[in-house]
């Protein structure tokens, strides 16, 4: 006999595991145990196997792995023995799921005990069958099962697992997911089975009875259900066998739903029970509940859903926060059958938004989003957002969203709306998702005669709020109407003026930039409101000027860049300055509304702008440069300039989007100078990979200097308002200073790649900016012999880390002694760029003198860095 | 009997559409987390029963004492009820009755409490198997097959006979074999 498994017994081994103080011990002891274990298994330890098993399922159930002792579940089900067998059912049942394999095995001993003569492992295989059963399975043993139906013992019967109908209900779809059919046809018909032996136990069984006669059978059963008198075995609380009741309440559901015989037919028992039923207990509740369900389900009877939406009501009201939320659940689904009948209950129904209890509130709050429509949602919206002052914080991400769709959906006023969302987003507004301030954005700046209103209103609130998206549309606001909120343009009746000077209006960006809890977006969005204000204050011009440059050696690149820019701007051009900062244009509200419906395209604007691009690419396309330069893209990761200013769905594409349709209230000028202002932002939105800031200002400029081609146009346009020198002055004046580097690619020498008796292969590189990976080289062949080669191919190989890209040659005869050359340009991108070089496997196929020749040969002495 | 026999022939494909697995799965946890009872009427791989297990127990132990039952979790419903140290645990869909689940919870306890005489979580602990070859009578694939405790109670208790039997047989018969061989 084995040494290990005769020492502990499995309630030995449980006080032992219990013992242990620690992880590491109770890690020990099982390592142990399953070690002593596996050495029984190991034996064929008949004697221990039991109970080598059962300590297994309490070793599986702490989160052991127990798949060793899988096969001993298939042994003791194997052996004769009734106790050997009941373990091993459990077993099978406890360590091994649908999928494994092993169960296959189990088909056969399932077969035997079925046709066992002891009717309690008959019913061990049956309910082993009930809980894990595979398709195949269940085809072996249909025969087996259907016999059992003959069954006479009643337990038997009822655990008539198996629908014997499954062979032919498989045949329709065995190729599925068979896992989830076959569980699910099962339980359908486990269901019925088990109806059918309760309604036999209680003496109804309706003979032959079919069709429309079924209903009848039922609602008689229930009757005699709900009327019968106290019986003790079945009692639940004073009522005999709630179970029973609510699975007849169930099928006749069923049955009632879309006929209206039936349903009229069932009328008379549902009102009894939903009035006779005792409501002071669970189980008395949940009949109640299962009857209201049936009542809302069955084909139209106005006295029975007042009476199930009373219910309801009372449930409502109910201390017992269980039968609360099954009302407010139940009420869902009654909005849609009586939305009337529970507005009667609006008032209770957003008691229960303000409950203590999360699950509670879950649903309170869904329901009452339910509720509104246009004639409640002034004071449904007002108590939700009082409320929403009081929340926890976890329940205010949740009652934000509600609320600021309900804002949206019923934003009958502009007024409101802002006001409403003002009031969210000084509560909440760490909660408000992104593209609901961008949609506030976008309404303000549609609301032209509530310009003065909302920025006055963003001041005060400024006042008592640090969260975050409220301070965004504030700096917003106050940059484009700042001159509103000092003048008090445009004052409504209901406000009470406030006197706001210039400078309290800085303050509130200065406090902004400078707030340490601001993030980089938010302090983005704070120096274009500075810039702007710039412009519209002109004595506080001094003092921008210098919160600017503070930032001037800012961390953030994108803070530093703008800091330097904007302080340039400030400084040195004034007379532009006026033109840049302009006014947004109205934003298109719906173009934004179908962008964020996501049935339009993001890069609307991308054709118009791409006309005044810089062509030599300073590292971005221009769709991008508004986004980039409000900062809701993240430009902190280096962007990928080929990539169309990667957050598509930013609202501020719009801007650009725009300027494909200017505005039919701009008058004359406005087009012409969004433009100027486009490029201009255009300028100043470059190099956001760190590895190019340097170069970035520079770069931009002395390549717009190089192009002014495109630019010329736009002066054009400008010079009305503002004459084209100014733009060229402004790039001049820059260009001066800073060391340009005309080309890129200078940075890399050339190389002679390849050089034979017959011909030399030069190669040229240059890097397109923005992105370090890529390489482009510029590969130039010349024949250094006398005679001319035809049909010249050139082809290159490179490891996996590269990849390679070829255009076509330049073409394929390449003339006597150098007097001409083919050219050909290749694009490498090193996916290891900074840790591997490049290298390059050649091959150069040609005809010389109508004789082929092959070159081949290896580059290694690409420049490093490449 | 069959299906159709009771509820006509037309009847059983609404049925079929209508009804599905009541309840999934069966948890029993400590108050400190430990599992004590599970039971898997859906198809979990054992892996998705170990994340399950964790991602619940984080749910429903810290949830305060006078909340309702009902936790929402991952588009089912967990009803849960805690009895002293232990907390049990079925999950259901959405639009499942959640009182009748938690009375049926409560009928499985009676049963216990019945059998076990006051039952403490030490009971359920030392004899696992026998809580899982109660809840075996009283639930079958997610299904209540049995609405009486005593009917529960009697099939119980003549299992646990039959084991005896057998055990008493099993040692007289290793009496006469050590007779016999002495």
């Amino acid at each position: 006999m084995n040494p290990f498994s005769s020492g502990t017994r499995l309630r030995d081994m449980i006080r032992a595991i219990r013992a242990c103080k620690t992880a590491a011990e109770e890690r020990a002891v099982v390592r142990k145990e399953s070690a002593a274990i596996r050495a029984s298994i190991n034996e064929n330890d008949q004697d221990y196997r039991h109970r080598n098993l059962a300590k297994l399922m309490f070793i599986h159930m702490l989160g052991y792995p127990t798949h060793f002792g899988q096969m001993e579940c298939l042994k003791l089900i194997a052996s004769a023995g009734f106790p050997e067998k009941r373990i091993g059912y459990l077993g099978l049942m406890l360590l091994l799921d649908e999928r494994q394999e092993v169960l296959m095995l189990v088909t056969n001993s399932l077969k035997q005990d079925l046709n066992h003569s002891n009717q309690y492992i008959v019913g061990l295989a049956l309910c082993a069958l009930g809980n894990i059963c595979s398709a195949e399975m269940a085809r072996d043993l249909a025969p087996e099962v259907e016999r059992l139906l003959q069954f006479r013992d009643p337990n038997i019967r009822k655990k008539w697992a198996f629908p014997r109908s499954v062979p032919d209900l498989m045949g329709v779809d065995v190729s599925g997911d068979w896992n989830k059919r076959t569980n699910q046809l099962w339980n359908t018909v486990i269901l019925a089975s088990l109806w059918a032996l309760w309604l036999e136990r209680n003496n109804r069984i309706f003979d032959g009875v079919e069709g429309d006669k079924c209903t009848e059978g039922l609602v008689k059963t229930l009757k005699d259900v709900v009327n019968s008198p106290y019986s003790p075995e079945y009692d639940i609380a004073g009522i005999t066998d709630p179970f029973l009741h609510i699975r007849l309440l169930k099928l006749l559901r069923v049955l009632g739903q879309g006929d209206a015989d039936s349903s009229d037919c069932m009328n008379d028992i549902l009102a009894q029970v939903a009035t006779k039923t005792e409501s002071n207990k669970n189980a008395g509740n949940a009949i109640l509940y299962e009857c209201v369900e049936t009542i809302m389900s069955i084909e139209d009877n106005g006295g029975l859903r007042v009476l199930a939406i009373n219910i309801l009501g009372r449930f409502l009201s109910n201390r017992d926060n269980n039968i609360r939320y099954v009302a407010l659940n139940m009420l869902m689904k009654a909005i849609t059958v009586d939305a009337q009948a529970v507005q009667r209950h609006r008032a209770t129904i957003l008691e229960c938004v303000k409950d203590s209890d999360a699950s509670i509130r879950k649903r309170a709050l869904e329901l009452v989003y339910l509720l509104v429509n246009e004639s409640n949602v002034k004071p449904l919206t007002k108590e939700l957002i009082d409320y929403l002052e009081v929340s926890d914080q976890e329940f205010k991400g949740d009652l934000t969203a509600k609320i600021c769709s309900i804002v949206a959906k019923f934003s009958l006023e502009k007024i409101w709306y802002i006001d409403q969302m003002l009031k969210v987003l000084t509560e909440a507004g760490n909660f408000v998702k992104d593209e609901v301030w961008h949609a506030l954005i976008v309404v303000i700046s549609n609301a032209s005669d509530l310009h003065g209103y909302t920025v006055r209103a963003l001041y005060r609130a400024f006042q008592t709020s640090e969260q975050e998206s409220l301070v965004r549309v504030a700096v917003w606001c106050i940059g484009e109407y700042g001159d509103m909120l000092v003048n008090n343009v445009g004052m409504l009746d209901v406000e009470d003026p406030i006197t706001v000077t210039e400078s309290d209006a800085v303050d509130v960006v200065e406090i902004a930039i400078k707030r340490h809890t601001s993030d980089f977006t938010t302090k983005a969005m704070a120096f274009i409101a500075m810039l702007k204000l710039s412009s519209r204050f002109p004595s506080c011009s001094e003092r921008i000027k210098d919160i600017i440059v503070q930032y001037k050696g800012n961390l953030v690149l994108e803070l530093q860049q703008r800091s330097l820019e904007f302080n340039s701007i400030i400084a040195k051009h004034q007379n532009i300055r006026s033109a840049l900062v302009e006014r947004m244009p109205v934003l298109d509200e719906a173009t934004f509304m179908g962008r964020r419906a996501g049935s339009m395209p993001a890069t609307v604007s991308t054709s118009t702008t791409t006309s005044i691009n810089i062509p030599n690419g300073v590292s971005k396309p221009s769709a991008a440069p508004l986004v980039d330069l409000l900062d809701l893209s993240s430009d902190d990761t280096p962007a990928v300039p080929s990539s169309t200013g990667g957050g598509g769905a930013d609202f501020l594409q719009d801007l650009l989007g725009v300027d494909l349709s200017p505005a039919p209230n701009q008058p004359g000028m406005k087009p012409a100078l969004q433009n100027g202002t486009d490029v201009l932002l255009d300028l100043l939105s470059i190099g956001d990979p760190p590895a190019q800031s340097s170069l970035s200002t520079s770069d931009i400029l002395s390549s717009v200097q190089d192009n002014k081609l495109p630019v010329a146009p736009l002066d054009g346009l400008l010079s009305p308002s503002a004459p084209a020198t100014p733009v060229i002055d402004l790039l001049d004046g820059f260009a001066v200073k800073p060391p340009t580097p005309e080309n890129n690619g200078s940075a890399f020498p050339s190389i002679v790649a390849f050089e034979s008796s017959l011909l030399k292969l030069l190669f040229n590189f240059s890097k397109p900016p923005g992105n370090p990976q890529t390489t482009l080289i510029q590969a130039t062949f010349t024949n250094l012999s006398s005679d001319s080669f035809t049909d010249f191919i050139f082809q290159a190989a490179v490891p996996k880390f590269l990849q390679l890209h070829l255009d076509p040659a330049s073409g394929n005869t390449l003339p006597a002694s150098g007097n001409g050359s083919i050219t050909q340009s290749l694009k490498v991108t090193n996916s290891q760029h900074g840790k591997k070089s490049l290298v390059m496997r050649i091959k150069i196929a040609f005809k010389m003198n109508n004789k082929d020749v092959l070159e081949e040969g290896q580059i290694n002495n690409f420049p490093r860095g490449l | 009997m069959g299906l159709e026999s009771v509820v006509g022939d037309q009847y059983c494909d609404l049925i079929i559409e209508f009804c599905n697995l009541l309840i999934h799965f069966v948890l029993l946890i400590s108050r400190q987390g430990k599992v004590r009872l599970t039971k898997w009427y859906s198809p979990y791989s054992q892996k998705e029963r170990t994340k399950v297990i964790r991602e619940l127990s984080g749910v429903i132990l810290t949830r305060g004492p006078k909340l309702c039952n009902f936790v929402e979790w991952r588009g089912y419903k967990v009803v849960y009820k805690r009895y002293a140290s232990l907390y049990f645990c079925m999950c259901t869909d959405q639009d499942d009755n959640e009182l009748e689940v938690l009375e049926i919870i409560h009928h499985y306890v009676e049963i216990l409490d019945r059998y076990f005489g006051s039952v403490c979580e030490l009971d359920l602990i030392f004899n696992f198997h026998k809580a899982y070859y109660i809840l075996d009578e009283l639930l079958i694939a997610g299904e209540l097959q049995e609405s009486s405790k005593k009917t529960v109670a009697r099939l119980i208790a003549a299992q646990d006979a039959l084991v005896e039997t057998a055990k008493e047989q099993a040692s007289s018969i290793s009496n006469i074999i050590a007779q016999a061989t002495k």
